[in-house]
């Protein structure tokens, strides 16, 4: 079947199966920041917003997202520069291999919008599905944490 | 200890140099990658823990619409060899085949299938017909040690196996003194057996290759590899290719831990390729990352102390049987360094023995794992000692403050244990472990914590900790070597054979190359990890990066600037000697030179030449990091529930080149090791097969599940390391499992020996001991 959708602000079309995952849609259309880690759901390398709100594409049917906006972390960046996540992320030494790196900012992305000014716990629990292998967690948490910070502060000039 | 010199772009936490393109998501995996043409490889994989292969038949999997390549024992090199991914000659025994005639564990390799699509793939494979003969599996230790038990290497071909008949793959020995008599005349001693469990690394990236020929004909491996100059060599041996007619890239890395030192796919991967003249790709799911790649070995470790009243050590005597699984990989290797990383820390005790031995069991193959059987015996030796401490009513920080290796001190056991041999002589050129135990424990309020009562309630709390000692790279065996050369901006690239597997070792080796050639570390381009391109290096493993690819960085950037301050010593008219490379220019007595006119001069002239160098380096001794770790948690009585409240890590591993990136090692390092403490398990049935093969049932530690973690850089300066750097990736591992343990024998007195420290297991003890 054919669906339509947007991904990263651009529209696009795409002949699919019908029992492909987003997950493999999106890396077929280039989207290779979309990490393959467990391919079930448990890992959260390929959380993109799905309208908005944070999925994992290897848990949705390519069939389910026909009409709707996704983003992956390609979109983050700006002429401005990157992401205050993305600042903060290289600064506070949050990415090691960077492999969970797009996944857990698409996540952190969903949070801030929903939470601009979380705690650590909520930074946390907002993570808990975000496996990393390398950091501990500790580093990606603080720069999660600067990001809002830093977002609220240019909100409020 | 040394005067530290002062640095500039060295001790300085400079943003990863590949950390842009990963944020922002560029393809920069070796799975990121699609080529025309290209196959994709679906692997089939035993269903039995042992059998043997009657028959297999192939007919309909080649007939699958789509296959372009069937592979089997019957038309694969037949020729024996390890997938350890070690240096020649290799210390892992050769019982390994492509693909064999008899399959030793669940998830062994039968048949690969290529085909245009991965569903293609995976439906032919499915196609394909096997008759096994099943034979007994050996699930344990006890069961391929026992009297008459079936023999897991029968085959005539093998190489380098201890005791084949016995499954016996190695036995190691080291004695210095004599432990039975120190015991005898101990005023007190303590005995431990701890029995560790099969661990699985995980690395979000799953092993991933690509293969391909280039356009004359030579093979270029894609790969997810810590050893690409290994991967090269092996995969030339087997599939008889001459090692120039080979090419292995490893682009970014997922994490490795270890895993990734293996050579799991790359030879099938490149034989399809070969075979079809097409690319391939060929990719681990999660579920084979767990049951046919790599995990840390499963050991039962005996440890006896014996120490004075005034407690010094008078002996340590380890005893290790290591589970290596179906095939030897880093058998011998890993169980050395059980004793190795661990009897040299508390070198006052005369009396010394290690006995070991590793067997082969038709479970999964272990293999390279953080830590590397340090792991497994610093939980054996520092529950011991914890124990030890209670007997002489000393506390365990100040035994370990008697008892420990101090700078200009050595141990016999550096020259009786090396890598599967004999080791070699050292003496330790730093060493502020009196320090990490000194400011750790103040840090973590140690006494006080200790002082205080568990309470009576459900939730009980306690404080423990441990030890380590660790090592930067492998004596006299390692070799790495980097070449600079200049550009006409004088800017500098940096070509290096090693492995930055998401440690950010690239970053640290250009700062060590900055901080050399007075630039800074936007001007040196890294280009590593490319056979073709870059000069050898034996690859990431060993926590050797930072120490010996470090150390040869900073020898090949010493050579370049040389010559850089030759030709600016003719051009200011000045002798070099007197000349330095101050923030990109060389001040004369007049005026000064940049470095960009010198550059462009080594291109344009006048006396055009090109400014360039390349340093090999080979360790003499193999610095131990060490580490002082404290552990706080809380035991809920009622359900055996343990949780950590709190978790300090005092390390010492010289001049930390990046800290930030520094303490990123150790702080991963400890979350893994809790993980190991708590809840990582690779469970089976009785038949051998993995039960929980994924992310949801393995449970490895999520944001939620780790307490506060303080990692604290102790001042220290190794005068052999890079910039007075000691490597710092595995050590953090080996603190949670001991110091974990500890506390909960502080916190509810009952002492854990077999990891994970689940709540169904702490239940169950908690209720024998009657708490």
């Amino acid at each position: 079947m054919k669906i339509a959708l947007t991904v990263d602000g651009v529209r696009r079309e795409a002949e699919i199966d019908p029992g492909e995952c987003v997950m493999d849609l999106l890396r077929r259309l280039g989207s290779t920041s979309v990490k393959n880690g467990c391919d079930r759901g448990d890992c959260g390398s390929c959380a993109v917003l799905l309208d908005g709100r944070a999925v994992n594409a290897c848990l949705v049917f390519a069939a389910q997202v026909d009409g709707s906006e996704i983003r992956t972390v390609a979109s983050l960046e700006s002429p401005a520069g990157l992401h205050p996540l993305q600042f903060t992320a290289l600064d506070a030494g949050a990415v090691q291999c960077g492999f969970c790196t797009p996944g857990m900012l698409m996540t952190a992305l969903d949070l801030l919008a929903n939470q601009p000014d979380p705690t650590e716990a909520e930074v946390r629990r907002a993570l808990a599905g975000s496996y990393c292998r390398c950091t501990g967690y500790t580093k990606p948490v603080a720069a999660i944490l600067t990001a809002a910070t830093l977002l609220r502060e240019a909100r409020h000039g | 200890m040394a005067e530290s010199p002062k640095f500039t772009v060295v001790g300085v936490s400079e943003r990863k140099v590949d950390g842009r393109a990963l944020v922002t998501g560029k393809p920069v995996f070796a799975g990121d990658v699609e080529l025309p043409g290209m196959l994709h490889v679906a692997l089939l994989t035993s269903p039995v823990a042992h059998a043997r292969i009657r028959s297999i038949d192939t007919a309909a999997a080649e007939a699958h619409p789509g296959v372009a390549c069937v592979l089997t024992h019957h038309n694969t090199p037949a020729m024996r060899y390890t997938t350890a991914g070690q240096g020649a000659p290799e210390p892992s025994p050769y019982d390994t085949r492509m693909f064999d005639t008899k399959v030793r564990f669940v998830g062994d390799r039968v048949a690969a299938v290529a085909a245009d699509t991965l569903s293609a793939a995976r439906e032919a494979a499915a196609l394909i017909a096997i008759d096994f003969e099943e034979l007994t599996p050996v699930l344990s230790i006890d069961a391929a040690l026992a009297t008459g038990a079936p023999v897991i290497h029968d085959e005539d071909d093998c190489l380098d196996v201890w005791d084949a008949p016995h499954n016996v793959v190695s036995v190691i020995g080291a004695k210095v003194g004599d432990v039975a008599a120190g015991l005898a005349e101990s005023a007190v001693t303590a005995e431990t057996t701890i029995e560790t469990q099969y661990a699985q690394h995980a690395p979000l990236e799953p092993h991933v290759v690509l293969s391909h020929l280039d356009p004359d004909g030579r093979l270029v491996i894609l790969a997810s590899t810590q050893v690409p100059f290994h991967v090269r060599r092996i995969v030339a041996r087997l599939l008889d290719l001459p090692i120039h007619r080979v090419r292995v890239i490893k682009p970014r890395l997922g994490g490795g831990f270890g895993v990734k030192q293996e050579v799991l796919l790359e030879d099938v991967a490149a034989l399809v390729t070969l075979r079809t003249g097409r690319p391939a790709r060929l990719e681990y799911t999660r579920e084979q990352e767990f049951v046919s790649a790599r995990t840390r070995h499963p050991m039962r470790i005996r440890v006896r102390l014996g120490a004075g009243a005034d407690g010094m050590l008078q002996a340590i005597g380890m005893d290790a049987i290591s589970n290596t699984g179906a095939y030897g990989a880093h058998g011998l290797t890993v169980l050395s360094n059980t004793g190795s990383k661990t009897l040299p820390l508390y070198n006052k005790a005369p009396h010394l023995a290690f006995d070991g031995r590793v067997v082969y069991t038709t479970l999964p193959v272990a293999g390279a794992y953080r830590g590397y059987g340090g792991t497994q015996g610093s939980f054996a030796l520092e529950t011991a000692m914890d124990d030890l401490a209670e007997r002489l009513g000393i506390d365990p920080v100040e035994l370990r403050l008697r008892n420990h290796i101090r700078t200009g001190e050595t141990s016999p056991i550096f020259e009786e244990l090396g890598e599967g041999r004999k080791g070699t002589p050292q003496v330790i050129t730093s060493c502020a472990l009196e320090e990490c135990l000194r400011r750790g424990a103040e840090r973590f309020g140690w006494a006080e914590r200790r002082a205080r009562t568990p309470g009576a309630g459900a939730l009980r709390r306690g404080v423990g900790m441990s030890a380590h000692m660790q090592g930067s790279g492998i004596a006299l065996v390692d070799m790495a070597s980097a070449t600079i050369s200049m550009n006409d901006d004088g800017s500098f690239t940096l070509f290096t054979g090693s492995t930055d597997l998401g440690t950010g070792s690239d970053t640290v080796l250009a700062q060590i190359a900055a901080e050399v050639l007075g630039v800074g570390v936007e001007a040196i381009v890294v280009v590593a990890a490319d056979t073709d391109l870059t000069p050898f290096d034996t690859g990431a493993y060993a926590s050797s990066t930072t120490y010996v690819s470090g150390k040869a960085v900073e020898l090949a950037a010493m050579r370049v600037r040389d010559q850089i301050l030759a030709v600016a010593g003719r051009i200011l008219e000045s002798d070099p000697t007197g000349l330095g490379i101050v923030e990109g220019h060389i001040e004369g007595p007049q005026r000064s030179v940049s470095l960009a006119d010198i550059g462009k001069r080594s291109y344009y002239g006048p006396d055009p030449a090109q400014i360039a160098a390349t340093a090999s380096f080979v360790p003499e001794s193999s610095p131990p990091p060490f580490m002082a770790a404290f552990a706080e948690v809380e035991v809920d009585v009622e359900t055996g529930l343990i949780r950590v409240t709190d978790f300090l890590a005092a390390v010492d591993c010289g001049t930390p080149i990046n800290p930030i990136m520094t303490e990123g090692q150790v702080e991963g390092a400890i979350a893994n090791g809790i993980g190991y403490a708590l809840t990582e398990e690779m469970q089976f049935t009785v038949r051998g097969r993995n039960r929980n093969p994924d992310l949801a049932r393995y449970k490895i530690p999520g944001a939620v599940d780790l307490p506060p973690m303080t990692v604290m850089l102790i001042d220290s300066y190794e005068p052999t390391g890079p910039m007075g750097a000691k490597s710092v990736a595995e050590i953090g591992i080996n603190g949670p499992l001991p110091a974990i343990a500890n506390a909960v024998y502080h916190a509810v007195g009952i002492r854990l020996t077999r990891p994970p420290f689940t709540p169904e297991k702490v239940w169950r003890r908690l209720r024998e001991a009657g708490v």
